[in-house]
């Protein structure tokens, strides 16, 4: 073959793939409507829909802090630069008023909005494309319904290339895969409930499992842990780092209350997601609670017995029976810990930590938080800064922050006594780097107050606690 | 160990881990911040550190040595009281008054960075201080009226003058 063939064989080549690419990568746009009616949709659907935009945290990314809800505008942090979250109002010039269904359909589960341009991943599309149709059609009627908010979103701040939208089409044929949820056959209707939901509307992946250079979920890494707003999301598999194993009742007070005895309080992004479940039937929480349990599995024996020994030191209300003073921090003291540290810890923590008050207002032992276990120490140092500020209006458990009162020396010492008093794990690294990236704000950290407990607020009934 | 309060250094005999509640309480007689719940939940213990409010009850000493503390004493004294207490005497603020050293304190550190506050920035400010009384809304008068002597007048006293 003469060079001049093969070139023109590459060119070809080329050509054809473009063409193919272009025909995957481009989409139709789908005709606007007319606004509907608000009172074309059946209340019942409606209702239903409510429920399931919590399930989908729908308004933490679509709704400002104190903006109108779904009006869009939030700041969303990504490696590749910021999205700003769009209005998901009826509005019909900067809504989705204009939408039909079948376009509302498509965004939802194939990433392409009603003008056929494609969406960035960070709205779980590969997540919601498991979403049922009675289930789309349900957020369809809840969405058309809400109040319509005249907003148009800032402009994306994405670097070169992935400010051009067609890269997303790339994006697409490598790592999305479009499909509704189909059950399990080996498992119960209860796992396949609990595991449509996490999947899919819920997205639990999208924080909980580890995603690639591109941003994309690790399907081999699944729940093998993750990160959301300058947080850690712990892994939910067999490498949970949490001393005391998770299991369904656990997970099902977690889910359903915001905090666990054995387990501490929700806390970061994982607060909004906790107080959007209240909407959801205690069956639901359940569900998921049965599929999580099962993709935590079953621990070790080792593990168990770690765990009891754990709770048995730490006392029955999560707290020691004993009240911590210098001397008995002393005496479990053992050389090489940090002296500073210690004396940081024993003034500043133990007072609620060790206070034998039962969660959740009184402090969470440290022994049975996951976060001194944690494969970093980010989730620690963004709570003893900015604290669980108190929520408005309701009962929540709070703590103080310290931003103000430690260096970040100061801070690292106590870290490092933390880490080794409470963990059984080596010491953390880069602990000193991680404090100053905190406090120079490169993680964009998400400060929420925990879970209300008000039962006036939330749907617990007393009986679904005990379960 | 040395401690800056109210502008005057003192060397103290005390384990690097007692609360600087204690320190100022016991060891230097400035009983103006007050033990309320221990737990950093009440804000009665509140003084200010490098200008910050914090919890006077949860801070260790080793955390405060190096740094500048200033107390309810370090606004005005009984004579003389700072524009911030002259603030709360002439709203009369208190009731049972235990809450309030830590009040003005908070108050203080939130003008110092804010001198023109709104009623929403005063009251996100001083959401972790708590008056069991109920005299929230005196509190506010007084911390805008503090914040407009601060802002005129008196101008000249507001970092804490001498004892």
């Amino acid at each position: 073959m003469s060079g001049l063939r093969i070139l023109a064989t590459i060119v070809g080549i080329c050509l054809i793939a473009g063409a193919v690419f272009g025909v995957f990568a481009w989409h139709p746009e789908i005709a606007p409507i007319n606004p509907a009616s608000p009172t074309s949709f059946a209340p019942d659907l409606v209702h239903r829909g409510a429920q399931l935009a919590s399930i989908g945290n729908c308004d933490t990314c679509h709704t400002q802090a104190k903006g109108p809800s779904f009006a869009g505008g939030l700041r969303i942090p990504t490696p590749f630069g910021a999205i700003y979250t769009t209005n998901i109002t009826p509005d019909a010039e900067t809504g989705i008023g204009r939408w039909s269904e079948a376009a509302f359909s498509r965004a939802m589960r194939e990433g392409v909005d009603r003008g056929g341009r494609h969406l960035y991943p960070a709205f779980p599309y590969d997540h919601f494309t498991h979403i049922r149709d009675e289930d789309i059609k349900a957020l369809y009627a809840y969405f058309m319904t809400r109040q319509p908010v005249h907003a148009t979103a800032p402009a994306n701040e994405l670097s070169f290339p992935v400010n051009l939208r067609f890269m997303v089409a790339g994006w697409k044929l490598l790592f999305f895969r479009k499909g509704v949820f189909q059950d399990d056959q080996q498992h119960d209707a209860t796992w396949n409930r609990g595991a449509y939901l996490a999947e899919g509307l819920s997205h639990c992946g999208g924080c909980h499992t580890p995603r690639n250079k591109l941003g994309a979920e690790r399907t081999k890494g699944a729940y093998d842990g993750g990160e959301a707003e300058g947080w850690t999301a712990y892994a939910l598999n067999s490498n949970s780092p949490a001393p005391i194993p998770w299991d369904k009742d656990a997970l099902f007070q977690y889910l359903r209350r915001g905090w666990h005895e054995a387990h501490g309080v929700a806390r970061g992004p994982m607060a909004p997601v906790i107080e959007n479940l209240a909407a959801l039937p205690d069956e639901d929480i359940s569900a998921i609670a049965t599929y999580m349990a099962d993709v935590a599995g079953v621990p070790t024996p080792e593990r168990k017995q770690r765990a009891q020994a754990l709770l048995e030191q730490s006392g029955n209300t999560g707290s020691s029976s004993q009240p911590v003073t210098a001397d008995s921090v002393m005496a479990t003291s053992s050389p090489g810990e940090s002296s500073d540290g210690r004396a940081i810890y024993v003034t500043t923590c133990a007072p609620c930590h060790e206070s034998g008050r039962p969660p959740p207002y009184g402090g969470m032992h440290l022994g049975r938080s996951t976060g001194p276990s944690g494969p970093s120490a980010r989730n620690v140092v963004n709570v003893v800064l900015w604290g669980l500020p108190a929520a408005e209006g309701q009962r929540s458990p709070i703590m103080p922050g310290f931003i103000n009162t430690m260096t970040d020396q100061q801070l690292e010492s106590l870290l490092r006594y933390v880490r080794q008093r409470f963990s059984e794990k080596p010491p953390w690294e880069g602990i000193n780097q991680e404090i100053n990236d905190t406090r120079a704000g490169k993680f964009d950290v998400g400060i929420y107050p925990a879970p209300s407990t008000d039962p006036a607020h939330a749907v617990v009934s007393e009986g679904s606690a005990q379960r | 160990m040395k401690l800056t309060v109210n502008g005057r250094e003192h060397d103290l005999d005390a384990e690097p881990d007692t609360p600087l509640l204690y320190v100022l309480r016991d060891d230097l007689a400035l009983n103006g911040a007050k033990f309320g719940c221990g737990l950093g939940q009440c804000g009665s213990c509140t003084v200010m550190l490098n200008g910050e409010a914090v919890f006077s009850c949860l801070t260790p000493l080793l955390l405060a040595a190096g740094k500048e503390v200033v107390t309810v004493e370090g606004l005005g004294t009984e004579q003389s009281p700072g524009p911030m207490q002259r603030a709360f005497i002439e709203e009369q603020a208190a009731q049972c008054g235990y809450c309030i050293a830590g009040m003005m304190m908070r108050a203080q550190a939130l003008l110092k960075k804010n001198p023109n506050p709104s009623d929403a920035e005063i009251r996100s400010a001083m959401e972790p201080n708590l008056c069991r009384c109920g005299t929230h809304m005196r509190i506010m008068r007084a911390i805008k009226r503090a914040a407009t002597l601060i802002r005129t007048a008196d101008a000249g006293t507001v970092t804490g003058a001498a004892p």
